[in-house]
């Protein structure tokens, strides 16, 4: 998560001034000014090839040809395309001569750790000054070689078009602009999004044509010369290590090379540190594989050996109706429970997921002459150095990191343990080595979405009005994962939610209960706002059946009058996504308008046939809006098919909407994988499911038949729009499930029979 | 460990592999065949689909052994020049989000297109509910199907 505060600045610096200054400019949107030009002297003149490269994220060489960085990692939210969009748009760039390149891991282009779906909130505006700056150097170099006033002046389509019909290419100009001084930020001028050429508009993302013909490169795609290949048997139980192990039988695999040891860190064991256990490297893969099956090795019992997950959630269940710590209180819900006319209470429960991206996690690493360089599909970059020099010794200056395309991530892959494991592996070995996860690894060595319990009371006063709201909400902490004192849920982690409480109740007390980490435990695609958002959306609908309001007649009742909310004031610890409330404020008025356009998109309340419903949940994550109906069926074998989903999304200015549809009909598979399909369950430290066959998730025939995905015209600010399909689509689900059967679901995954 | 010859993308190669080496290794290890995926090794998720003579296997779970005198063909191999119909459609809907699985699920569909030109919404489903996809692309891969069949009609 995001402890930095972002500035953006554009100066002129020297390379060797660039070097210096990235040191003190970490977090922070470099925008470095260096000239290629000056660094080739010789050829500054008459070469065709020269390239003007104003800032680290755009150059333009003597041809026009525009190349553009990706700093952030590709995990299919299109942020490839998305970012460099945003560039040549403000640069008045064709974007049939941008090129994308992959930035490396380097702290000299800010944040790169791509997670939190802050890529485009972060990066919109610096990346739009990015551009405009560079826009304006060529329309300076175009009139000092016309020798008329800039203002005249004027970039369009990789030109610059003078007021009397004159033109020069971007290409023409490129040297000559890197001869000018950096102009003034002051000076330089965004465009009116009223002339946006690309953001707002439909756009392919960048890699397409490379991913349906099998050419796009991910993890385990890349291969050195004499590159070898491991797999690793991992004690059963996160982190706890070995008593002994055999290498007989492994050895005479044909193809095995090496077996070795590999060091177990304990528990917790931290997000960048490998599992530790018995690595087995071969000629190829699949003896790889074949050698760790024919290893014998006896494991130690480590400090979680008596984890029993179904032991453990029912104790949450238990602890979580008793009185918490208060994380948020207004008036008095005890006493206003004692004159409430109806109570409604309600336990909500969601076990361990794993993450299960496509791609299993991989990497390819070599280590040699005391410096590294790996090729991963990892989702910060940074940290992944970090965790590489921190592992091998090595100054991080001596370590690069490739980042690759990510097939698929949902957070797993912003812990870069697998890329540790490589890098030692090749160490060791003195080769190229490309490590596998089996998906056996993937799904029993995760760093898991955590457990939660939730017990929630509320009343409703003889006015028919809520007037106490009591949610109790318990979850080992991610940092449990770290630290082993960590038990107690975090701030931020109760700011996705459940602090965060939108409705106009006069008394409130949100309430946390400690629960302890016996495993690996990580951020998945919307994190704590999963369960939070469940057991709220699920409250908030039968609240509307016992008050016998219409459900979105009910969620505007208990909203109340359009407002912006100061948490802040309400729960000191409030989170607001990184960002000050003032910048991004919690608007009710949008939150209304939401609920209230997909009332009208989804023809919500339309007649139909038994067995069938529709539900909504409205949810504000990741500063994003989002409500969303779901219609559902169920048959007489119980048996759930999702016909239709509505969802709408104020997300700020739309910045890419062909990506934003593409996020938001995913994201609602996505979580019919978690309400439907997943779970896992331990037992005696070890997780219980394998592959997937006996961990599963959405397949075609589970999926919604179609989604809509209604977009709120804004031009505020953009936000993100990775994670906030999930929240809303498991309650909405829920809720349309009791609409058809009148059952209410309270624990995930759902099973009905 | 035993040489086997195989037809793969019309072209011979010789490769060198122990007998129960699946396929998908093969392919990717020893021929640097990437557009093959690897996903769960136990043919329940489709990323590793290939044809054999035309029919969809899942490479991960087909030992070298078995191939014999099949022809096989990767994504690499599915149009000679240009775009197959499928990875044109797949283009014009904006299928892949992350893309890893794509490939597989192309080659599952051109196998169902080949065989059944116009599919309906349950064939569809028949034909591609055993590959994976965690993006959740489902839905157009559905629509993307169905534009494929309806430009080859």
């Amino acid at each position: 998560m995001k402890t930095e505060t972002y500035e953006h600045k554009i100066f002129k610096v020297t390379r060797r001034d660039f070097l210096k200054t990235t040191s003190v400019s970490m977090g922070g949107l470099l925008l470095g000014i260096q000239f290629s030009c000056t660094d080739t002297s010789k050829n500054l003149t008459g070469n065709p090839a020269a390239v003007f490269s104003p800032n680290l994220f755009i150059s333009i060489n003597g041809s026009g040809d525009v190349t553009l960085i990706a700093h952030r990692s590709e995990m299919g939210t299109g942020i490839r395309t998305s970012l460099p969009l945003i560039m040549a748009d403000e640069l008045e760039a064709d974007w049939s001569r941008v090129k994308v390149e992959q930035a490396v891991g380097d702290e000299k282009y800010g944040d790169q750790n791509t997670d939190g779906s802050f890529s485009v909130r972060m990066f919109f505006t610096p990346l739009r000054k990015a551009g405009a700056t560079v826009r304006l150097m060529l329309e300076q170099a175009a009139a000092k070689e016309w020798g008329v006033d800039v203002s005249e002046c004027k970039a369009v389509n990789h030109e610059v078009v003078h007021t009397s019909g004159k033109v020069f290419g971007f290409g023409y100009l490129a040297e000559k602009a890197g001869a000018l001084p950096i102009p003034d930020e002051k000076i330089v001028t965004l465009k009116d999004p009223k002339d946006f050429k690309y953001i707002t508009k439909q756009s392919s993302i960048v890699d397409l044509k490379d991913i349906v013909t099998g050419k796009a490169k991910f993890g385990y795609d890349t291969k050195l010369p004499n590159t070898k290949f491991a797999v690793i048997k991992r004690n059963p139980e996160a982190g706890a290590g070995m008593k002994s192990f055999n290498v007989d039988a492994a050895m005479k695999v044909p193809g095995v090379l090496k077996v070795f040891k590999l060091e177990a860190p304990g528990f917790p064991t931290n997000f960048n540190k490998p599992l530790g256990g018995v690595a087995v490297v071969a000629e190829n893969t699949w003896a790889a594989m074949k050698g760790r099956e024919a290893l014998e090795v006896v494991w130690e019992k480590g400090i979680n050996a008596d984890y029993n997950s179904l032991a453990y959630n029912a104790d949450m269940a238990k602890r979580v109706k008793t009185k918490g710590k208060v994380r948020r209180e207004n008036g008095k819900v005890d006493q206003a429970l004692t004159k409430s006319k109806k109570v409604i209470e309600a336990e909500y429960s969601v076990p361990l997921i794993s993450h299960t991206p496509m791609e299993t996690p991989c990497a390819l690493a070599h280590v040699h002459d005391n410096i590294c360089e790996v090729w991963a599909p990892v989702q910060d970059p940074q940290m992944t150095r970090k965790s590489l020099a921190e592992a091998l010794g090595l100054d991080v200056k001596a370590v690069t990191v490739n980042v690759t395309l990510l097939g698929g991530a949902f957070g797993r892959k912003s812990k870069p343990d697998f890329v540790v494991e490589a890098a030692l592996i090749s160490r060791e070995i003195g080769s190229p080595v490309k490590i596998l996860w089996t998906r056996e690894d993937d799904i029993q060595h995760d760093f898991y979405h955590f457990p939660s319990a939730q017990y929630l009371k509320v009343g409703i006063d003889e006015n028919n009005k809520v007037n106490a709201w009591l949610h109790r909400s318990t979850f080992p902490p991610i940092f449990g994962t770290a630290d082993p004192k960590a038990s107690e849920p975090s701030g931020f982690e109760l700011s996705m939610g459940m602090v965060d409480l939108p409705y106009a109740i006069d008394n409130i007390c949100c309430e946390s209960q400690d629960s302890k980490a016996k495993i690996r435990i990580g951020w998945l695609r919307s994190v704590a706002n999963i369960h939070h958002a469940f057991a709220v959306g699920s409250m908030v609908d039968e609240i509307a059946q016992v008050r016998g309001v219409d459900p979105v007649q009910n969620i505007l009742d208990m909203l109340g009058e359009d407002r912006k909310i100061d948490f802040k004031a309400l729960s000191p610890e409030f989170w607001n996504y990184n960002e000050k409330i003032e910048d991004f404020p919690w608007d009710t008025a949008r939150f209304r308008k939401v609920i209230e356009t997909a009332k009208e998109k989804s023809n919500w309340g339309k007649s139909l046939p038994k067995g069938s419903g529709q539900g909504i949940s409205v949810h504000r994550s990741f500063l994003t809006y989002v409500a969303c109906v779901v219609e559902v069926t169920v048959d007489e074998n119980n048996k759930i098919k999702i016909p239709k989903v509505d969802y709408v999304v104020d997300c700020g200015i739309p910045v890419n909407p062909e990506r934003i549809k593409s996020q938001f009909e995913g994201g609602a598979t996505f979580a019919a994988s978690l309400a439907l399909k997943s779970e896992i369950t331990v037992k005696n430290g070890a997780v219980e499911q394998h592959n997937f066959d006996d961990y599963s998730v959405a397949r075609m025939t589970d999926a919604p038949y179609e989604t809509a995905v209604h977009i709120i015209e804004s031009g505020e600010k953009p936000t993100g729009v990775g994670e906030p399909p999930i929240p809303p689509f498991i309650p909405a689900l829920c809720n349309a499930i009791y609409a058809a059967t009148g059952k209410r679901i309270r624990q995930l995954p759902i099973k009905l029979a | 460990m035993a040489t086997y010859q195989l037809t793969i993308n019309g072209e011979n190669r010789d490769v060198e592999a122990v007998p129960e080496t699946p396929l998908l290794w093969v392919l990717r290890d020893n021929l640097d065949l990437t557009g093959t995926k690897f996903g769960c090794g136990i043919a329940q998720c489709g990323a590793c689909t290939v044809h054999l003579d035309g029919n969809p296997v899942r490479s991960c779970s087909t030992p070298i052994s078995s191939v014999g005198t099949k022809k096989v063909t990767t994504i690499e191999g599915v149009s000679a020049e240009g775009l197959h119909p499928v990875q044109q459609a797949w283009m014009d809907e904006n299928v892949p989000q992350c893309g890893y699985c794509q490939t597989g699920q192309i080659m599952s569909a051109i196998a169902l297109i080949e065989k059944n030109p116009n599919p309906s919404d349950s064939e569809i489903e028949e034909a591609m509910k055993g590959n994976i996809c965690r993006c959740g692309t489902y839905e157009r891969i559905r629509k993307a199907i169905k534009r494929a069949a309806n430009a080859e009609a």
